[in-house]
């Protein structure tokens, strides 16, 4: 099984479609561009980076303080019995103690000073994505798991700022050792630094061989992941069914196969982080044996000391030390960078376009819609809605019938903007709908879908959700004209009661009800209806039935619905059929002309 | 822990293998500096020009040596903790998806969905530096120990009597880090939930302009994320500089130590300063030790969210079948009382029989018990009390292959993978193509796939968004019928179809499937008034059962129903 597009990956998908979400920016992605603009992120707070500079330099200095004091103290202690100098040993000593103290002090500071840096950092960029995710269009969740999507928002920048905080002190504390080792090391022989020459260039280079090498491996790593992610909330999604089907053992050797794959990709490009450490630990070793070569040399040639020798060996090691570890970092660097570039590539991808320039505002609504040879399609080439006109007055309520799949759904989805028309126009009051504002045209809307959404809240968070600082006597005003304020009463701490996932169970057609009552609590001028009543039976249904036409009374209602008997006294019936109208009218008309929705409507007594 | 630790050990030879490469590495690199020395107190003394490339020499082949011992010590880790990730994730997955319908409740998809996630992939850093740092860091710990005890047993008790410190200050930052980042996953888990929602009601959202509303919700979501982080970090980040400073105090009272000893003659001042210098070995490998233990709180925490999953007792296990008795029943009840709760029953007293091959209607308002029903027969939930039988077995006491291979369910509004359509309807049987095209004909999703430029290799959409409500029901039809099911079950699996759609079926249904025992909920009495047996059902009990026929003279919910829906007749007659 294999996902529809996943972020990073690189894969196209053929639900593509231009107009909504276009393209994702291919997998090459420069690695300035991403370090530029992780820089931004952490630039910001300028004021946070130098005070971890200042600190790791002058915790870093007064570590290395260390050696220097002891030798100090060393010199004190002299070579035989009884040569000690005690006050000198106890005041180095103090002065050490203090050194360290210090130090470590300064370390702790630098650690919190750079969690709260990681801290705004993380929080703004899991704000920034998730303001892009609700900014997408709706057409973009329709191509991308939800798995992969929380990928992003939860361990990619996890694996980012994880980095960022750990690894770039890292770095800033090996520049400091290194810079001052290499002056020591510079003053004792600089001769023998000229080993160096040789060391550090060949392992620059190789880490940056290496690195090169690893990349493709870490975004393939982060592109598994994020593909493994999606295939597990989607059967977690499935369970159920898996069940009923009993397919345990065939979905796990379906994920089998796609966790294989992400785990050897993480292996993979685990193994090649490594490797850049160890031979990195291998070049420093190489350097210690010329070191020492070179060095016995030059004493043999009168060139340098013996104890030059050995505090020259000790600072390299103090040097290679910092290399080394920055190595490994760099491993942990490219794993950030590939989760870097797809937390980006879910930044990049395109918002709903802006609202027209000079977009104005829908206000003062009537409630007149018009469609004019709209043409529509999700796929190109594969039109869903061709020609389609419409005209619905104020107050109108506009029944859209036919079979499934003809495309009704998709008149809604126009109809609010989540998807943007090929050619034709949609008008509101006389005013094309892209010259409006999006948020003012879907507020002008009331709508009850297919498919009921609840969000783990109360039940009163989940109705009063309709109109924000609803009073609970309107939310129960709702909830009874929805006929579920029995229900909930019922419930164990009635309004109170959580619901949702992991909370109380309630049934699909509760659910319906809930967001009926929700809607209801809506005050918007224009009323959509996409099956609301379909999972609620009969008896209920004309229960509510005279809360729904108070609902429409009024409202331009555009109402869908399988059960004809819903839309009998709709004043203007269309029925679709293929994504064109091909009949409309009202009910008793179009039962005259005894065409296709008379046959539609006879069929509903039909009992085989 | 215990549960994880089952993952470590069938490695714990290979694991030993990378130890004991490790451990060469190890020596080796401790090696390399000893020959330093025999360059300095040998060869260099003795102008031996020879001795110092001889040594030299030696020096590069260590190098050599341990880059490739390092190098294949890291494959073996890095292969070895994906093994165990591998297995333990197949083992989390199997269990969750073998998991009863109450136990996932009890969960939640979402927190069932991050510790699939994050908290495997934390326990697989975990298991991975473990072998590489955890390794290498205690034996240059043991190492320099050994080899300064030797030199100085004095001045190493010193420095050892540290280390009852660092211990107290590492179990002092993982008790308190543990439950910090327990409740950290936790949070998290809260994090998934809202993304998810604002994800699958994205369109409500939009349209009731809530988008601002949601930011405030994630950001506080987030905010509390955030700070749970930083504190968790806080106690860890303790370690370190703590760890370093009890280390360098020992260090500095090796050096007031040291100088008495040298005073009074006991030791030398060559002996302090390698001592020194194998200080600085054991300092860094107690901190890797130290950070091992950090990504050991981290790791725990994860490891006991999946834990709580792979301890979960085995739910409604299959019990021990008794002597098969002859029924004449195909599925029979008999009084049974099921609750959700456990407290207020969501059905009581439930009995009927049904025969092979005949079919039972069951219709109701919503929440009347409906939908309990089916989950029962499905044995998602266990029934309270009472027994169902299917062909006279329990089914707590039919295997759950044998048990479901013999139904096809289609529920009302389920589950469509992003897949292709065939795929879908297959839903992971072995089923051949032409099954397929046949449940699809039956299923009436014919004309589905005439739109579908690909047919059935069209690929749906991400939870089937681009097929409209009625589209997915058909394709939830055909999957139920692709098996050829014993008994098929249609859970208002056919709400959104119109009716003459729906006739079809129903038409189709009887030609095709006289064997299958059908059981139908819905809501219209004409999708139901031909079944052998209806069921009504009113708040978990069947209020009355009979054929439509009875039903219109004895029960007075059927009849108001029947009738709402039958005066649309005479209504349509009229025009």
């Amino acid at each position: 099984m294999s996902n529809p597009q996943v972020i990073g990956g690189g894969r196209m998908s053929r639900m593509e479609r231009s107009g909504d979400g276009r393209r994702d920016s291919g997998p090459k992605v420069s690695r300035a561009k991403t370090m530029r603009r992780l820089w931004r992120y952490m630039g910001v707070h300028r004021g946070l980076l130098v005070l971890s500079l200042i600190l790791a330099v002058v915790g870093n200095a007064l570590a290395l303080l260390g050696p220097r004091l002891s030798g100090t103290a060393i010199d004190a202690i002299g070579l035989g019995q009884g040569e000690a100098d005690f006050p000198v040993i106890i005041r180095m000593a103090g002065f050490m103690a203090m050194a360290y103290l210090v130090s470590a002090v300064i370390g702790y500071i630098l650690s919190r000073v750079m969690l709260r840096l990681r801290r705004k950092v993380v929080t703004r960029m899991r704000r920034d994505v998730f303001n892009r995710m609700v900014s997408l269009p709706v057409g973009f969740f329709d191509r991308h798991q939800t798995g992969d999507l929380i990928s992003v928002i939860t361990y990619d920048i996890d694996t980012v700022n994880e980095s960022l905080s750990s690894d770039v002190i890292q770095l800033l504390r090996s520049l400091v050792t290194v810079v001052v080792s290499l002056v020591m090391m510079l003053v004792i022989a600089p001769q023998l630094v000229l080993v160096f020459l040789v060391t550090v260039p060949a392992s620059a280079l190789y880490t940056r061989w290496a690195t090169g090498r690893a990349r493709p491996l870490f975004r393939e790593r982060s592109a598994q992941l994020g593909a493994l992610n999606g295939m597990m909330e989607q059967m977690m999604d499935g369970q159920r069914t898996t069940k009923a089907y009993a397919r345990e053992e065939e979905v796990i050797s379906n994920f089998d196969r796609a966790n294989d794959a992400a785990v050897s990709a993480y292996a993979r490009a685990e193994y090649a982080g490594t490797l850049v450490f160890s031979s990195v630990n291998f070049i420093n070793n190489v350097s210690l044996a010329l070191v020492s070569v070179f060095g016995g040399l030059l004493y043999l040639a009168g060139g340098v000391g013996l104890g030059d020798i050995s505090a020259f060996v000790q600072y390299s090691r103090k040097f290679s030390g910092p290399i080394n570890e920055t190595a490994s970092i760099v491993g942990e660097l490219q794993s950030a960078f590939a989760a870097a570039e797809r937390v980006f590539r879910l930044l990049d991808a395109e918002p709903e376009p802006q609202d027209a320039l000079g977009a104005n505002v829908l206000s003062g609504v009537r409630g007149d819609v018009r469609l004019e040879n709209v043409t529509f399609s999700y796929l190109p080439q594969v039109p869903v809605i061709r020609g389609l006109s419409l005209t619905a007055r104020p107050g109108d309520v506009v029944a859209i019938v036919g079979p499934t799949g003809a495309g009704k759904t998709t008149i809604i989805n126009l109809l609010m903007r989540f998807y943007d028309i090929d050619s034709g126009r949609i008008m509101v009051d006389g005013k094309d709908i892209y010259a409006l504002t999006r948020e003012s045209l879907r507020g002008a809307f009331t709508m009850v879908l297919q498919d009921n959404w609840l969000f783990h809240g109360t039940v009163y968070d989940n109705i009063a959700y309709g109109r924000p600082g609803a009073s609970r006597d309107e939310v129960e005003a709702a909830a009874k004209a929805a006929m579920i304020h029995n229900f909930i009463m019922r419930l164990p701490q009635g309004y109170d009661t959580p619901i949702g996932d992991k909370g109380h169970a309630v049934s699909k057609g509760q659910a319906q009800l809930l967001t009926i009552a929700r809607a209801m609590l809506g005050n918007a001028r224009m009323l959509i209806l996409d099956e609301a009543t379909s999972d609620v039976d009969t008896r209920t249904e004309q229960r509510i039935q005279k809360a729904m036409l108070a609902l429409m009374r009024g409202r331009t209602s555009f109402v869908i619905a399988h059960r004809l008997s819903t839309i009998r006294n709709a004043d203007h019936i269309l029925v679709v059929r293929n994504g064109s109208v091909i009949e409309q009218g009202n009910h008793e008309n179009l039962m005259k002309s005894n065409g296709f929705y008379a046959s539609l409507y006879q069929a509903q007594f039909e009992t085989t | 822990m215990k549960t994880i630790g089952r993952y470590v050990r069938p490695y714990t030879l290979i694991v030993a293998v990378t130890m004991l490469l490790k451990l060469a590495a190890a020596v080796l690199d401790l090696l390399i500096p000893s020959f330093l020395a025999r360059i300095i107190d040998d060869a260099v003394p003795a102008g031996l020009r020879s001795g110092i490339f001889f040594w030299g020499g030696i020096m590069l082949a260590c190098a050599v040596l341990s880059l490739f011992t390092n190098m294949y010590a890291n494959r073996i880790a890095a292969r070895t903790s994906s093994q165990m990730t591998r297995t333990l994730r197949h083992d989390l997955f199997s269990k969750l998806s073998y998991l009863s319908a109450a136990q996932l409740d009890q969960i939640g998809i979402p927190s069932a969905v991050s510790r699939l996630t994050t908290d495997t992939y934390n326990l697989n850093q975990l298991f991975n530096r473990v072998q590489r740092i955890g390794v290498r860091a205690p034996i240059l710990l043991i190492g320099g120990v050994t080899i300064t005890l030797i030199m100085d047993p004095a001045l190493t008790l010193v420095l050892l009597a540290t280390l009852p410190f660092i211990g107290l200050l590492v179990r002092f930052v993982t008790r308190r880090s543990v439950p910090l980042y327990t409740r950290q996953q936790g949070i998290l888990d809260r994090l998934v939930r809202t993304v998810q929602e604002n994800i699958t009601g994205v369109r409500i959202i939009r349209a009731l302009s809530r988008v601002p509303h949601e930011r405030s919700r994630f950001e506080a979501v987030s905010q509390d994320l955030s700070g749970t982080e930083e504190k968790a970090g806080s106690i860890m980040a303790l370690t370190n500089p703590a760890a370093s400073f009890i280390l360098n105090i020992g260090l500095v009272l090796v050096v007031v130590t040291g100088a008495y000893l040298v005073n009074a003659g006991r030791s030398t001042t060559g002996n302090i300063i390698a001592f020194l210098n194998y200080f600085t070995i054991i300092l860094n490998a107690m901190l890797g030790i130290t950070r091992v233990f950090v990504m050991y709180s981290k790791g725990k925490a994860s490891a006991l969210r999946v834990e709580e999953v792979l301890l979960m007792p085995e739910d409604l296990p299959v019990l021990q079948a008794e002597a098969p008795v002859s029924s004449p029943w195909h599925i029979q009840w008999e009084d049974v009382c099921f609750s959700y709760n456990k407290r207020q029953d969501n059905l009581s007293a439930v009995s009927f029989a049904l025969r092979h091959g005949e079919t039972l209607g069951v219709i109701g308002a919503t929440g009347s018990g409906k939908s309990t029903l089916i989950a029962l027969l499905l044995r998602l939930y266990e029934a309270g009390s009472g027994r169902i039988l299917i062909d006279g077995q329990d089914i707590r006491t039919i295997p759950r292959k044998t048990l479901y291979g013999k139904i096809g369910v289609a529920f009302q509004n389920d589950f469509i993978m992003s897949d292709t359509l065939r795929e879908n309807i297959r839903y992971f049987r072995d089923i051949p193509d032409e099954a397929i095209r046949q449940a699809v004909e039956d299923a009436q999703a014919g004309e589905i796939l005439q739109d579908k430029e690909h047919g059935l290799l069209h690929r749906a959409a991400v939870r089937g968004q681009d097929l409209s409500g009625g589209q997915k029901q058909r394709l939830l039809i055909a999957r139920a019928l692709a098996g050829t099911p014993e008994i098929l079950i249609l859970d208002d699996a056919s709400s959104a179809l119109d009716y003459q759609t729906d006739a079809r079926l129903r038409g189709a249904l009887a030609r095709n499937y006289p064997q299958a025992t059908k059981i139908i909920i819905a809501q219209r009495v004409s999708a139901i008034m031909r079944a052998d047996h209806i069921l009504v059902m009113d708040e978990g009990r069947i209020e009355s059962a009979g054929t439509h026929e009875e039903l219109m003279k004895t029960s007075s919910i059927y009849r108001e129903i029947a009738d709402t829906q039958m005066s649309l007749l005479e209504g349509a007659a009229h025009v």
